[in-house]
């Protein structure tokens, strides 16, 4: 199956960390995606620029909404993703575990929409 | 998809086993009947739908008790997978169908006296339904549904829901379980302790529901521990050794021993100090007693559950209130308390220190306590320092204290117990 994780987390503190250096946290992705494309279950994965430079679209009644930022103010934004491919759940999720931002932030798992 | 109505005393049978016999078997055969059934297709509504029609086939066909009534159901129900899967071919020609009819075909089933196959495939399925990417809730109901195999309707019952809004429950954990990809499988060695703990959890949860539940008839109450205890002792078969399980076992068989002698026939409480402990089940406690000794005995560190069950065996143990072991069951509460924080556990610890060193010391414990704020809203709080304040011949604070008690308790039963005691101060 593949599963999408979706790496929340909150960006003041990413802030924080970066002008701390974040030379480990890079480190440890590195580690991290090396490991996953090894064992066959890296698809994709990317890291995103910030909610600050996200724009939303919706349209109603035909008319396109342009808006800036994304819809609602969370605690913890979108920073990244990782697509992957698992045996089940449970892989997924101990992949999930050992990605970096798990520590700080949190992974949601979504399995990917089959149609058949 | 509904499945096939069971239609009991069906006049096509002639030579007619008791219904009553049938039913009994189908309740002890449906958990492992469909845990099987499950790995062999591979999919948790399907094994349903096939164990629905293996059942409805054995009340027609059933004249005597075949050999082996759990492998008939499987091969049963197998092959009326399979139909159900070509019925699908034929509807859809879906290639899924094809493959799914391929896989099903080929799986072996396992030979019929082979206890170990059925109880490994009861573990997977105990395991996926207490997975813990499912609601507490969840876990609960489909545990009940699937393992125990209670009706959907006895599942509601339990949980004061209606048969629909259950029913959706149940469909929702199914499909989350095929979407998701949660596995039917045992966990690896390095998540079995960790998931093992939750499995245990969603027990201890069943159990306190029909020990102490907070609302629905005795009854159901009663079921509902047993299920609970059904289930350890289930767990305990499959997966022997682990202290974790022998000390929940061991907690839920002390407690449970000692319900006879809980309540009045009008369904008043009756505390520890006052039980007729004549009425306690020595059978269960002798079980009980034996289980949480080897628990005990273990190398690992003692469960939370572990040491639960090792106090509840000094209260088994005493045969008047007055013999209990107070200073032992200090120590234990201690050692909880550093196991599972809690400020009820604290609470306890106090009740108990004050059997040993008296109500006054107990009483700063419970007055720390209570200036935490913890357990605001928690009607024990203030009856513990009530009794406290009696005995150190405080009666006015006491009765306020009870008064307080009587305003925070909800049910019918503990405020009876709290105007009992007011009124004994007068």
């Amino acid at each position: 199956m593949q599963y999408l994780l979706l790496i929340y987390a909150n960006e003041a503190e990413a802030d924080k960390m970066r002008e701390a250096g974040m030379k480990e946290m890079m480190d440890a992705y590195r580690t991290f995606t090396q490991s996953i494309i090894e064992k066959g279950n890296f698809k994709a994965g990317d890291a995103l620029q910030r909610t600050s430079n996200a724009t939303t679209v919706r349209v109603r009644n035909g008319k396109t909404m342009t808006t800036d930022g994304p819809f609602a103010e969370t605690r913890e934004q979108l920073g990244g993703y990782y697509l992957i491919e698992a045996k089940d759940l449970d892989e997924a999720t101990s992949i999930a575990a050992r990605v970096p931002s798990a520590k700080i932030g949190s992974i949601e798992v979504r399995p990917i929409m089959v149609y058949s | 998809m509904t499945a096939a109505p069971l239609r009991l005393g069906s006049a096509r049978r002639e030579h007619r086993m008791r219904d009553g016999e049938i039913e009994r078997i189908f309740r002890d055969e449906a958990g492992r009947v469909l845990a099987t059934l499950i790995r062999l297709v591979g999919d948790f509504e399907l094994a349903e739908e096939a164990m629905q029609d293996a059942f409805a086939a054995a009340l027609e066909q059933w004249t005597a008790l075949p050999a082996n009534p759990r492998a008939w159901l499987v091969n049963v129900g197998r092959n009326k997978a399979i139909d159900r899967i070509r019925r699908q071919i034929r509807l859809r020609a879906k290639r899924r169908y094809i493959e799914a009819e391929a896989i099903v075909a080929s799986q072996a089933l396992p030979p019929a006296a082979d206890e170990d196959a059925f109880g490994d495939d009861m573990l997977r399925l105990i395991f996926t339904c207490c997975h813990p990417a499912l609601s507490m809730e969840t876990r609960v109901a489909l545990t009940l549904r699937a393992i125990c195999g209670l009706t959907t309707e006895a599942v509601a019952r339990a949980f004061l829901v209606n048969e629909e809004t259950m029913a959706q429950r149940l469909v929702r954990a199914k499909r989350k379980i095929r979407g998701a990809g949660i596995p039917y499988a045992t966990p690896s060695a390095d998540m079995l302790d960790e998931r093992l703990d939750g499995v245990l959890a969603v027990i201890y949860l069943v159990f306190s529901e029909g020990y102490a539940g907070t609302s629905g008839a005795a009854l159901m109450r009663e079921d509902l521990a047993r299920e609970a205890i059904r289930l350890g002792r289930l767990l305990e078969e499959l997966l022997p050794g682990r202290s974790a399980i022998a000390g929940l076992l061991a907690l839920m068989l002390l407690h449970d021993a000692r319900r006879a002698a809980r309540a009045t026939a009008d369904g008043d409480i009756i505390l520890l100090d006052d039980q007729d402990r004549s009425q306690w089940d020595q059978a269960q406690i002798a079980d009980g007693l034996a289980l949480v000794e080897r628990a005990l005995r273990a190398p690992e560190r003692p469960s939370v559950y572990t040491v639960q069950a090792a106090i509840s065996a000094l209260h088994a143990r005493a045969r008047h209130h007055q013999d209990t072991d107070w200073p032992q069951i200090v120590g234990l509460y201690e050692v909880l308390v550093r196991l599972q924080p809690s400020p009820v556990v604290e609470l306890n610890h106090a009740a108990a220190v004050s059997m040993v060193d008296g109500p006054a010391r107990a009483l700063d414990l419970i007055d720390a306590l209570t200036a935490r704020g913890d357990l605001a809203g928690y009607h024990l709080l203030p009856s513990v320092r009530a009794n406290l304040l009696n005995r150190l011949g405080r009666r006015e604070e006491a009765r306020a204290a009870y008064q307080e008690a009587l305003v925070l308790a909800k049910l019918d039963p503990e405020r009876r117990l709290i105007v009992k005691r007011l009124a004994e101060l007068e």
